[in-house]
């Protein structure tokens, strides 16, 4: 348990180093928002974190933007425009429906439908195949059975 | 039957042509939403000057060059040769906006390094840097006479993109 001890404290220290130590007294109803905010913002130092996550002083620049402009009463409309305004339709990880998007949006849908329509043309010609197919005349038939029973004798002894 | 085997024959070419495609765009040139809009407003005190205060407005009139730099950023000193070249050629005014830096530091560095800007301004706390989504020195914005911003080039400013950009455009606007 002591060898735990000193990792988990370790552990501890660095999750409440964290953000909280960026400002003096965080407000927990803007810290809220500005996390929900944050979190749908692309930090544009290291690409692939949000605003929230991010500890490049770009993104701790940006949350304090975010916090100074949720304590002046503005929407989070308004804080995302005014993002977009500056770093382009990029940094939103839900980026909206425009010309350059379309085929963002609406290419998975696509795939889905192209995909179901190959699929039933598969299935339809399956089934016509196989209707298609003569049915054996009952001479025939009796011919197959036998040859095939005649088969399965020498595995049973 | 033939079919079966030239539809995923034609979709992988597709894929092949969007993926070759992918790989000549660099993820971190991010297109600027400020080209063809006004160069964004502020007031600043300059680096050398701090009682003087500058505007973009007293540019109008001129193309010139806003360059982002700071003393701890390593690839300003990359590009600060081709900016020193610049400015012995007189090819363009250049303004420079000295981001998140101390004032000590940054005209030491300009002292070790030569300063090829006609005058630096002081952007202690990045807002001016936020305002024109700067998101990594060095970047330099290319401006109009009419103020509009023409061209944001990102990352140093290498002599090919000097030439093959930067110094066309220049020759356009002053045209």
């Amino acid at each position: 348990m002591k060898r735990l001890l000193a990792p988990l404290l370790l552990a501890a220290a660095t999750l409440a180093w964290g953000q909280s130590t960026e400002i003096a007294n965080p407000d927990p109803k803007v810290e809220a928002r500005l996390k929900a905010i944050a979190h749908e913002l692309r930090c544009l130092v290291c690409q692939n974190q949000t605003i929230a996550d991010s500890d490049a002083p770009l993104a701790v620049d940006l949350r304090q933007q975010t916090r100074k402009m949720i304590a002046e009463g503005k929407s989070d409309d308004e804080i995302r425009a005014y993002m977009v305004e500056r770093y382009g339709d990029f940094v939103l990880y839900k980026p909206p429906f425009n010309a350059a998007t379309a085929l963002l949006w609406v290419a998975p849908g696509l795939l889905v439908v192209g995909g179901l329509a190959g699929l039933a043309l598969m299935l339809r010609r399956r089934r016509e195949a196989t209707a298609a197919a003569p049915a054996p005349d009952p001479a025939r038939r009796k011919e197959i059975e036998a040859l095939l029973a005649a088969e399965d004798e020498p595995r049973k002894g | 039957m033939k079919a079966k085997f030239v539809i995923p024959l034609a979709i992988f070419g597709v894929l092949c042509v969007f993926l070759a495609i992918g790989l000549t765009k660099d993820p971190r040139q991010v297109p600027s939403p400020f080209i063809g809009k006004p160069a964004p407003a502020f007031t600043l005190a300059k680096l050398h000057e701090p009682e003087v205060k500058f505007s973009p407005e007293e540019m109008k009139g001129k193309v010139w060059l806003l360059n982002v730099w700071a003393s701890w950023c390593v690839s300003c000193r990359v590009e600060h040769p081709v900016l020193n070249d610049m400015s012995r050629k007189g090819i363009v005014p250049i303004v420079g906006l000295n981001y998140k830096d101390q004032r000590a530091d940054a005209t030491k560095w300009l002292g070790q390094h030569g300063d090829p800007y006609l005058f630096s301004v002081w952007d202690i706390d990045g807002k001016v840097g936020i305002d024109y989504g700067v998101y990594g020195a060095p970047e330099t914005f290319v401006i109009d006479k009419q103020g509009i911003i023409r061209h944001k080039h990102i990352g140093p400013v290498t002599p090919e993109a000097l030439e093959k950009t930067i110094l066309p455009l220049l020759a356009k606007l002053n045209a």
